[in-house]
C-alpha cells in the first residue's frame, strides 16, 4: 500500500536497474564498525589459512607479483545505497587458491586487520567472483576504504568485502561473522534483498 | 536466536520540533520487539505507482518505553526521505518500518562502563536512546558525552541533556559549538578535540572506556583517531556513520 503523500525524488536516475530498496549513488561513502586501521604494506602480509594454520602466506612484495585485473563493478551497500561501474585493480581469488592445492571445503571466512570477519560460500569467491583489490579508479586504495588492499566480492553486499583484509580461512561447516552474527543475512545477495536474518 | 525482521505498520503518534533542522516522531507499532539502545529501524515509503524508497534512523528512545519508538530526523534539504517526513507526514499517518536493526553499536546497563560518548549532528540520535536508557534503568555507570554541533540552536534535546547532568553526578555532557558568532555562548567551541577528549576519559578515570561514536563521515573518523591517540583500545571503539556532510 501506498505512503499518504509520497512521491519520490528518483532522482539521479540510475542509468540500468539496481537491486530493491536501493539508491543511486555518485559518490563513494564508508561504513566501518570501529575506527579505521592503519596497515602498513611495510609489515602486511595475508594469509590462506586451514584450522587456522597457514597453508600459504604472502608480503606485499609478493601479492604485487602476481597477475592483476582491472575490472569494472557494481557495489551494493546494505545501507541501501549502489555505486555503478566502479573501476578496480587487483587479484583473482583464483589465483591465490592456486597456491594451495586442492580445496574440499565449502566455506570461506574473510579476516581483517582489526577484528572484522565475514563469512562466504566458497562458490561466491571462486570462478572470477573476487578479488584482492588495492586500486580504486586509477589510485592506491584509500585507508578509509580498506587500503591498502581489500577483498572484493561485488555481487553480494558490500560488507562481504571486507576491508583491510589479512586472512581467508578455508572451512567445511558456515559460520557467522562479524555482521552475520548480529542479525545481517548469512549470503547477502542484493538482488534478492538478503539484508538481515529470515530475508 | 535468529530471528525475522519483519516489516511492520507504525502510526505516528506525535511529532516533536526539535530544532529547526530536527524533528522528533513518535511511532506506535503492535507488539514493538525489545531493542537495544543504538540499534536503528528501515523506514519503506511506497510512492502510488509502486517505486520505493528505504533508509535507516537510529532510535532516539529509551528501551522502557513501551510499544513506542522515537526516530529524530534531521532535513537533509536535497535529500529524498528526510523532507517528507519534515514536510508531509503527520500524526496519524502510517509508516512501514521493521527493526530493530544493529548489534556491535549498542549498549545495555549490564554491560557496564565507562561510556564515553561522542555525537557529531543527529549522530546524537542513538547516544541519546544510550542515556535515556541509563536513566530509565537506574544505571550509575559513570558517562561523558561530547556533543558537537553547529550553532546553539542546533543541539538536540538541549534541557534534556542539562537535566541528566544536573541530577547526576556521574554524568558529564560537554557540549562544543563549531559555528557559533553569539559571544553568549559561554561552552566550548571548536571540534572536537584532545583536551575534550582528555578531560572527558579524566572524568572517567580510566582511558577504558567503552567509546561510541556517531555522526557524519568525517566527525566520524576523526574522533574514532582522537580516542585511538588518547590510548582508548582499538576493540573498545565503535562506530556508527550517517552519511556524507559534516558539522
Ligand atoms: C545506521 C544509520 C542510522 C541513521 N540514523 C539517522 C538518524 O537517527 N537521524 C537522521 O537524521 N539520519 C540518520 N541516518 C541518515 C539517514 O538514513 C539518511 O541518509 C538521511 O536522512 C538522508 O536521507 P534523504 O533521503 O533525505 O537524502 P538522500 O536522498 O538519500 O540524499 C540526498 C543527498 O544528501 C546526501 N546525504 C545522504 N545522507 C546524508 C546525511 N546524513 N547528511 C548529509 N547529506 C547526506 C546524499 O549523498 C545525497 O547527495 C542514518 C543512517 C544510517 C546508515
Amino acid at each position: 500500500m501506498a505512503t499518504r503523500g509520497f512521491f519520490g525524488l528518483r532522482r539521479p536516475e540510475p542509468p540500468r536497474e539496481i537491486p530493491p530498496g536501493q539508491y543511486f549513488e555518485t559518490g563513494f561513502p564508508t561504513l566501518t564498525a570501529g575506527p579505521t586501521p592503519r596497515v602498513d604494506t611495510d609489515t602486511w602480509s595475508f594469509s590462506i589459512t586451514r584450522a587456522k594454520s597457514p597453508l600459504a602466506t604472502w608480503t606485499w612484495d609478493q601479492m604485487m607479483e602476481l597477475p592483476q585485473e582491472k575490472i569494472t563493478v557494481d557495489l551494493h551497500c546494505v545501507t541501501k545505497w549502489s555505486k555503478l561501474d566502479s573501476e578496480w585493480k587487483g587479484i583473482s581469488f583464483d589465483t591465490l587458491l592456486e597456491a594451495v592445492g586442492e580445496v574440499t571445503e565449502e566455506y570461506v571466512m574473510i579476516g581483517s586487520y582489526g577484528g572484522y570477519t565475514t563469512n562466504l560460500p566458497l562458490d561466491d569467491v571462486t570462478d572470477g567472483k573476487a578479488w584482492l583489490a588495492f586500486e580504486f579508479e586509477g589510485e592506491p586504495l584509500e585507508r578509509n576504504h580498506g587500503g591498502p588492499a581489500r577483498f572484493l566480492v561485488p555481487h553480494l553486499y558490500l560488507w562481504k568485502s571486507a576491508k583491510w583484509v589479512n586472512s581467508i580461512e578455508l572451512m567445511d561447516q558456515d559460520a557467522p561473522g562479524f555482521w552475520e552474527a548480529s542479525g545481517y543475512h548469512m549470503r547477502g545477495d542484493p538482488w534478492r534483498e538478503e539484508r538481515y536474518w529470515g530475508d | 536466536m535468529q530471528h525475522r525482521v519483519l516489516w511492520q505498520k507504525a502510526i505516528v503518534e506525535e511529532i516533536i520540533d526539535e530544532t529547526p533542522r530536527t524533528k522528533s516522531f513518535r511511532l506506535r507499532i503492535d507488539d514493538r520487539p525489545p531493542f537495544r539502545s543504538g540499534q536503528h529501524y528501515d523506514v519503506r515509503l511506497t510512492a502510488p505507482d509502486g517505486y520505493q524508497a528505504q533508509r535507516s534512523y537510529s532510535i532516539a528512545s529509551a528501551p522502557e518505553s513501551e510499544g513506542v519508538i522515537d526516530l529524530t530526523i534531521e532535513i537533509i534539504e536535497s535529500g529524498e526521505v528526510s523532507p517528507f517526513f519534515h514536510q508531509v507526514v503527520k500524526v496519524g499517518d502510517e509508516i512501514k518500518m521493521r527493526g530493530p536493526i544493529g548489534g556491535p553499536f549498542t549498549w545495555t546497563s549490564d554491560t557496564g562502563g565507562p561510556l564515553l560518548l561522542l555525537a557529531g549532528g543527529s549522530g546524537v540520535v542513538p547516544l541519546m536512546s544510550m542515556l535515556r536508557h541509563r536513566s530509565a534503568a537506574g544505571s550509575s555507570v559513570r558517562t561523558a558525552l561530547i556533543y558537537s554541533a553547529r550553532t546553539t540552536v542546533d543541539v538536540i534535546y538541549r534541557d534534556e541533556l542539562g537535566n541528566f547532568e544536573s541530577e547526576d553526578t556521574e554524568v558529564r555532557s560537554t557540549i562544543t559549538l563549531t559555528r557559533e558568532d553569539d559571544a553568549g555562548w559561554t561552552g566550548e567551541r571548536g571540534r572536537v578535540s584532545t583536551r575534550l577528549i582528555d578531560d572527558a576519559l579524566a572524568f572517567l578515570k580510566t582511558t577504558n572506556a567503552k567509546v561510541f561514536v556517531c555522526g557524519p563521515d568525517g566527525f566520524v573518523e576523526a574522533a574514532a583517531e582522537l580516542a585511538l591517540a588518547a590510548g582508548v583500545p582499538f576493540q573498545s571503539i565503535k562506530t556508527e556513520r550517517f552519511g556524507p556532510s559534516g558539522t
